[in-house]
C-alpha cells in the first residue's frame, strides 16, 4: 500500500488515494482531504461527514448515498450540491474511509 | 533530512473520460424484476456524475403510471429462470406470493420500492421521460403519470434529446 504526505502527515492509501487506516484520520486531515479535491468542508459537509464515520464505525461499511439519506437524514439534492458530481466517493474519500461498495 | 516532495496521491473524482457522459436507458417492461435493472443503473450513473435520460415505453410506462407503479408483479410463469417447475406458476396466488417475496427480499437490503426508487433518480438530477405512443395507446395524460415525469415525447425527441449518449434497452 503507498504512503503519501498530506499536510506533513504520512497516511496510508490505496492506488487510488483513499485512505487505507480509518484511525490516521482526523478532522485537521479532513479539511486536507477536502482542499485537495477543491471542497472547503462547511458545517453542512461536517453534518455528513460525522455521519459517515459514526456509521461506518456502527456498521463496519461506508454508507451509501441512500442510507446516508435515509438513516443520516440529509437530502441526496443537498449531497449532490455538497459534493458535486460524485457525492458517495468524494464523502467517503473526506471521511477517510473506503468506497462504499452497495449498489443503492 | 530528506523532503518528500512527491505529489499526494489524489482520487481523480473529475477524470476527462468521465466528463460529460450521458446515459440513456429505455424502459420497456412493467414487471417488477424487469423495472430495477434500469433504476439501479440510472442510480449507479448519477453517483457518478453522468448525465442520465430515463425513457418509459410501453409496458415500462408502468413504471410511472400513478395506478400501477406502486404495484408491479413478479411472476414465475414463463420464466425458467426461477428453476420451479412451469405448472406451479399458474396456480392462483402463486404471482402475489412471488411479487411479495421479491418486494420483501429487496426491502431488506434496502433497495426502495419503485415510486421511492424514482424519487431518488429525480433528487439525484435524472431526468424521467414518458413515450407519446404509449399514452395515446392507453389513453394515459401527464396526470396520470408520476409527477416528476418530465413530459411526454416522442421517439424522436427522444432520440434529439440524447444525441451522443450510450444507449441501454431494457
Amino acid at each position: 500500500m503507498p504512503v503519501t504526505t498530506l499536510n506533513g502527515q504520512e497516511i496510508h492509501v490505496n492506488e487510488e488515494g483513499f485512505l487505507t487506516d480509518p484511525s490516521e484520520w482526523d478532522e485537521t486531515l479532513a479539511t486536507a482531504l477536502g482542499a485537495q479535491i477543491g471542497i472547503t468542508l462547511t458545517e453542512a459537509h461536517w453534518n455528513a461527514i460525522r455521519f459517515l464515520r459514526k456509521d461506518f464505525q456502527e456498521i463496519g461499511e461506508t454508507p451509501t448515498l441512500r442510507r446516508v439519506s435515509t438513516v443520516g437524514g440529509i437530502p441526496i439534492k443537498e449531497l449532490f450540491v455538497l459534493f458535486p458530481q460524485k457525492p458517495a466517493k468524494k464523502m467517503a474519500y473526506v471521511a477517510g474511509l473506503p468506497k462504499p461498495v452497495g449498489c443503492v | 533530512m530528506t523532503v518528500n516532495t512527491e505529489p499526494a496521491i489524489v482520487p481523480n473524482f473529475d477524470s476527462e473520460v468521465g466528463t460529460g457522459r450521458k446515459i440513456a436507458i429505455i424502459c420497456s417492461k412493467g414487471n417488477l424484476d424487469m423495472a430495477y435493472p434500469g433504476l439501479i443503473l440510472a442510480n449507479a450513473a448519477l453517483g457518478e456524475g453522468a448525465e442520465v435520460h430515463m425513457f418509459f415505453t410501453f409496458w415500462g410506462f408502468d413504471m410511472i403510471n400513478k395506478k400501477t407503479m406502486g404495484d408491479l408483479k413478479f411472476t414465475m410463469l414463463g420464466n425458467t429462470a426461477t428453476h420451479m417447475p412451469q405448472g406451479l406458476g399458474g396456480i392462483p396466488g402463486m404471482t402475489a406470493m412471488a411479487t411479495s417475496k421479491m418486494k420483501k427480499t429487496i426491502a431488506d437490503l434496502d433497495v426502495p420500492e419503485v415510486p421511492a426508487f424514482l424519487e431518488q433518480i429525480v433528487a439525484s438530477g435524472g431526468h424521467l421521460w414518458a413515450c407519446r405512443l404509449s399514452a395515446d395507446m392507453n389513453s394515459l395524460t401527464k396526470e396520470d403519470l408520476y409527477d416528476e415525469v418530465e413530459d411526454i415525447i416522442s421517439a424522436t425527441d427522444f432520440i434529439e434529446k440524447t444525441e451522443g449518449a450510450q444507449l441501454l434497452f431494457i
